[in-house]
């Protein structure tokens, strides 16, 4: 069981921020998480006693960073059970992540008439590298749907697949919670010969993540959507597939050598580095990293699940035929997203009314627009829970539509 | 909550609530614009009708429809739009347009001689979103579609 009281002391915004004399419920930590005080304290004190190069100087300085950064790797490849740390990849975001494997992956191993299937319910992230490639060489995209409940519809599964050379998906919505049968559809995948991509963006933050149990070939994610830093985000791939694929981006520490006539590549991870990478942020990854360990993931995924359950339950009883919530409605299969719509309330005037008593939630698109095509809406307010957040938390949530009511006079 | 009955004034909601001359125009005659809003994905269709279009700022705005979906800052204020518009010249439509842009605090507004003495009516009631900088891109949705209508109305080979 996770502590709330003592886990939100660990982030000085949650704990000491007021606005209007209140503290800030935060609500939307789908989009990006808050940050605990020892992934600020690790970043400032590795800028003030170890920050330097890593991997071009000799000095004894330059060693302490480049391990400092290395850290971060063994942190990783521990948190999602990666067989070697070198096989994780560190890159700006899980979009330069996905836009790496659609470049690097894609453009040797894809041409025209081939199949990619993607699902309804991507975010943009997992889209548009994809058209990007569609449009360069007219490799088809065939999506899979979703049942009413928000669950992807597998029941075509073998059709979609049929001759496809990848299927990229998404391990957790980041807009209905919905958790996909990951292991199940790596193993469909490879069962038509397709690689497996996995977008584990909302994934990995909240649940136990084991790459080797899914199998998968190919998995993104974000540091800042799991307490970390901004401007780090990660691939995890097998090595024999990295090891095959050419280089994304050019430049400096990704090569071996270069000549007037070409270059030749380092080893992975290098060869996917180019240039001075985010050696500060590692250092806070790590901090997050360890911070998650600490909490236990499994807890984290216990206590997202009473309190998704709580949530749900409050919000319907509350508000009944005038809140949709999408999504399943069971917590097994569903994480701590809540898009929903509120009686004919457009999303914008829900957020903006919330933002009153400081609820922070996400109106929009959420980067899924074609999901929002599936759903039949053009937008929806969305609440995302994480480690810090509580029951008092949803229940502030729910005052506060009581409000936009009375507002809107309906 | 004294900044939200700022932005959701009487009349905002109003507008919100009956919005006015929502619907379509037949195209052509009419000419028909989508705007969107990339941040929340809000979209608005303006149908306009334009007399005598080769007379430029002297053309006269006969009739416009609004449609598609939005929040209650874009649609009240697309709204309150075609009420300022409907049969005015078209110089005079450009002047409101730059008149409420600037009440909306929009930057590189080239205002213009008279622009001060134009009347912005129920628009006015708008001014409150200025304090919810989010907000500014919808209530000027509305507006930067109608200036892509009025430029494709007047020169439709554009
Ligand atoms: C499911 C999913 N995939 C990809 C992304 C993109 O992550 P980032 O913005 O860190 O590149 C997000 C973030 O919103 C996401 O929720």
């Amino acid at each position: 069981m996770l502590s709330i009281d003592a886990v939100r002391k660990e982030f000085p915004l949650l704990a000491e921020r007021t606005i209007d004399d209140a503290r800030v419920v935060y609500l939307d930590s789908g989009n990006t998480s808050q940050k605990p005080r020892r992934v600020i304290d690790a970043m400032t004190e590795f800028m003030e006693t170890t920050y330097a190069p890593i991997n071009r100087s000799s000095y004894r300085l330059a060693g302490e960073a480049t391990d400092a950064y290395e850290g971060g790797r063994k942190a990783v490849a521990r948190l999602i059970n990666a067989p070697s740390a070198d096989e994780v990849i560190f890159t700006k975001n899980a979009s330069e992540a996905l836009n790496l494997v659609a470049m690097a992956w894609g453009r040797t191993n894809l041409s025209a008439g081939d199949v990619v299937v993607l699902t309804e319910m991507e975010h943009h992230a997992n889209i548009v590298p994809w058209q990007m490639l569609a449009q360069e060489r007219g490799i088809e995209i065939r999506w899979i749907g979703l049942t009413d409940d928000g669950q992807l519809d597998l029941s075509n599964l073998d059709e979609l697949l049929d001759g496809a050379k990848v299927l990229a998906f998404t391990a957790m919505s980041n807009v209905l919670g919905t958790l996909p049968p990951t292991q199940l559809l790596c193993s469909a995948a490879h069962a038509v010969g397709a690689l497996a991509v996995v977008d584990a963006c909302q994934y990995v933050p909240h649940n136990v993540t084991d790459v080797q149990a899914w199998d998968a070939d190919l998995v993104a994610f974000s540091s800042h959507k799991m307490c970390g830093p901004t401007g780090i985000g990660m691939l995890w791939g097998k090595m024999e597939l990295l090891d095959a694929m050419p280089p994304f981006l050019g430049g400096g520490n990704m090569i071996d050598t270069v000549t007037f006539e070409g270059f030749t590549t380092a080893p992975v991870p290098a060869k996917f580095e180019a240039g001075t990478p985010p050696i500060v942020e590692a250092v806070g990854l790590t901090a997050a990293v360890e911070f998650l360990e600490e909490l236990g993931m499994a807890n984290v995924r216990q206590h997202e699940m009473a309190l998704t359950r709580y949530a749900l339950d409050t919000l319907n009883e509350r508000f009944g035929d005038d809140i949709t919530i999408y999504g399943p409605d069971n917590v097994e299969v569903r994480g701590g997203v809540f898009s929903f719509a509120f009686r004919d309330l457009h999303p914008h005037d829900v957020s903006q009314v919330l933002d009153e008593t400081n609820v922070c939630v996400r109106a929009g698109h959420h980067c899924a627009k074609p999901l929002m095509k599936t759903l039949g809406v053009q937008s929806t307010t969305r609440a995302s829970v994480y480690l810090y957040n509580d029951e008092a938390d949803i229940d502030a949530l729910a005052d506060g539509l009581e409000g936009a009511t009375d507002i809107f006079g309906l | 909550m004294s900044g939200l009955e700022d932005l959701y004034r009487e009349i905002i909601l109003d507008h919100y609530r009956t919005p006015r001359n929502r619907g379509e125009l037949d195209t052509p005659p009419a000419t028909k614009v989508d705007g969107h809003n990339p941040l929340c994905g809000d979209e608005i269709s303006v149908y306009l009708m334009v007399e005598d279009a080769e007379n430029g700022d002297d053309a006269i705005v006969t009739d416009i429809k609004i449609g598609g979906q939005g929040c209650s800052i874009s649609q009240s204020s697309a709204s309150m739009m075609t009420n300022a518009v409907i049969g005015k010249r078209v110089g005079d439509v450009r002047a409101v347009s730059r008149k409420f842009k600037s009440l909306m605090g929009i930057e590189n507004v080239d205002l213009q001689a008279g622009d001060d003495e134009v009347d912005l009516e129920d628009l006015e009631a708008l001014q409150g979103v200025v304090k919810f900088p989010v907000r500014i891109k919808c209530a000027v949705l509305g507006w930067n579609t109608l200036s892509s209508a009025l430029d494709e109305a007047l020169d439709p080979a554009e």
